[in-house]
């Protein structure tokens, strides 16, 4: 599979991977149309539903307790976990400073019963990637989904509003650096 | 006997009838609860196992669900309020036609329960007036049983004919609120939000 992609697109790609039987490749945002258009109708990968469409903001990605995977865990592990060992952490084709957030796409083959990642990093200062309603009509609502609660623009979406906030909201609310205290009620007091 | 029918009425027994008749009106209230149930989350699952037979809420003359509000006695919140949906809930309140008591189910409407976030209300008793609070996450139905015995005490023993003391234009004088927290200001009339943003009409919004 990632194999196929790498013959396929290597102006494309700048990362694959492979981990425990999930492909994952890391690609440039102005070949995703094409890569996505590609995995659908070729007619060897066939990958014809996109299960799940996401973004992942890596602002704190490592800096804070919370985030950082190479830290030792503060308090013991039970006797039943295992400590993490460092080939799980996630690196990244691209550097977190300047590319912040990653749009994540799976894509599952129900021909072949095979799945592929795709990562699509984009900048904070122009996070906008292309929309695959063309190709996949359920991929409105993810793509709304992501605009909502990250703020990345999505180019060709026919209604890219708020799905799940109201439309009064101020903010993308998980963003890493939106307060997690913070208030913004309809009615009701701010604290 | 003619000079007592022309003469002022005796106040004393005025007195005494009306508080007889507060009483007669406050045992009628108190079994014949009307609940319109506002179902958001997962105590709504404790809510249909004391609602249903085995514990059978309508021992208590609260077996019978009004789906309007305009027909309802007391508003059950039951589950998480999101700030979306409050708008929805303040609407539905302020439907629901006097006496009215309004219980919170479940720690997610007493103080927001374990949410702290952007989404998420920090207790119903910010945006109406509370009378009962049933702690648990979920809580039992006995805990439930015991939240609406205490609230059918509250009925009972409540002036039936004289309005209750909030209304529509301010702060609830009589709210049972938690020690240290501020009273609120609710946010009606000219100065709050225009009325069509308070709950959103959005037949399409789905497309």
């Amino acid at each position: 599979m990632l194999q196929t992609l790498v013959e396929r697109f290597p102006q494309f790609l700048l990362k694959t991977s492979a981990y425990r039987g999930q492909d994952t490749a890391v690609i440039k945002r102005e070949g995703l149309l094409e890569m996505a258009g590609r995995l659908r109708d070729d007619p060897g990968l066939q990958c014809d539903l996109l299960m799940d469409l996401t973004a992942v903001d890596y602002l704190k990605y490592g800096r804070s307790l919370g985030s950082a995977p190479t830290r030792s865990t503060p308090s013991p592990l039970p006797y039943y976990m295992k400590p993490k060992p460092t080939t799980e952490i996630w690196e990244r084709a691209v550097s977190n400073e300047t590319y912040r957030f990653d749009v994540v796409y799976h894509l599952f083959s129900s021909v072949y019963h095979h799945r592929i990642r795709l990562h699509v990093p984009v900048t904070a200062a122009d996070p906008v990637v292309d929309s695959l309603t063309s190709l996949w009509a359920g991929a409105n609502w993810f793509e709304r989904e992501v605009w909502d609660l990250f703020g990345i623009r999505f180019t060709g979406h026919p209604n890219l509003r708020r799905i799940l906030m109201y439309d009064e909201f101020q903010g993308h609310p998980l963003r890493k650096d939106y307060p997690v205290n913070k208030r913004q009620p309809l009615i009701g007091p701010t604290t | 006997m003619n000079a007592q029918m022309s003469g002022p009425p005796d106040t004393t027994k005025l007195n005494w009838m009306t508080t007889r008749l507060d009483a007669a009106l406050g045992w009628a209230r108190k079994f014949s609860i009307f609940q319109y149930p506002f179902v958001t989350a997962c105590c709504g699952m404790e809510y249909m196992a004391t609602a249903t037979s085995h514990y059978d809420m309508d021992r208590f003359g609260a077996g019978f669900p009004r789906f309007s509000p305009r027909q309802a006695d007391v508003l059950f919140v039951v589950g998480t309020i999101s700030h979306k949906m409050a708008p929805v809930l303040r609407r539905v309140y302020d439907q629901m036609t006097e006496p009215k008591w309004v219980v919170a189910f479940g720690v997610c409407t007493c103080t927001g329960g374990f949410y702290d976030n952007y989404a998420t209300v920090m207790g119903i008793d910010t945006i109406m007036p509370v009378d009962i609070y049933i702690p648990g996450c979920p809580p039992r139905p006995e805990n439930v049983l015991d939240g609406l015995i205490k609230l059918q005490e509250k009925i009972a023993t409540e002036p039936g004919t004289t309005p209750k003391a909030w209304s529509a234009t301010g702060v609830p004088e009589d709210a049972v609120r938690r020690p240290g927290r501020p009273p609120t200001e609710m946010p009606t009339g000219p100065s709050a939000r225009p009325p069509e943003l308070h709950a959103p009409h959005r037949p399409e919004s789905h497309l």
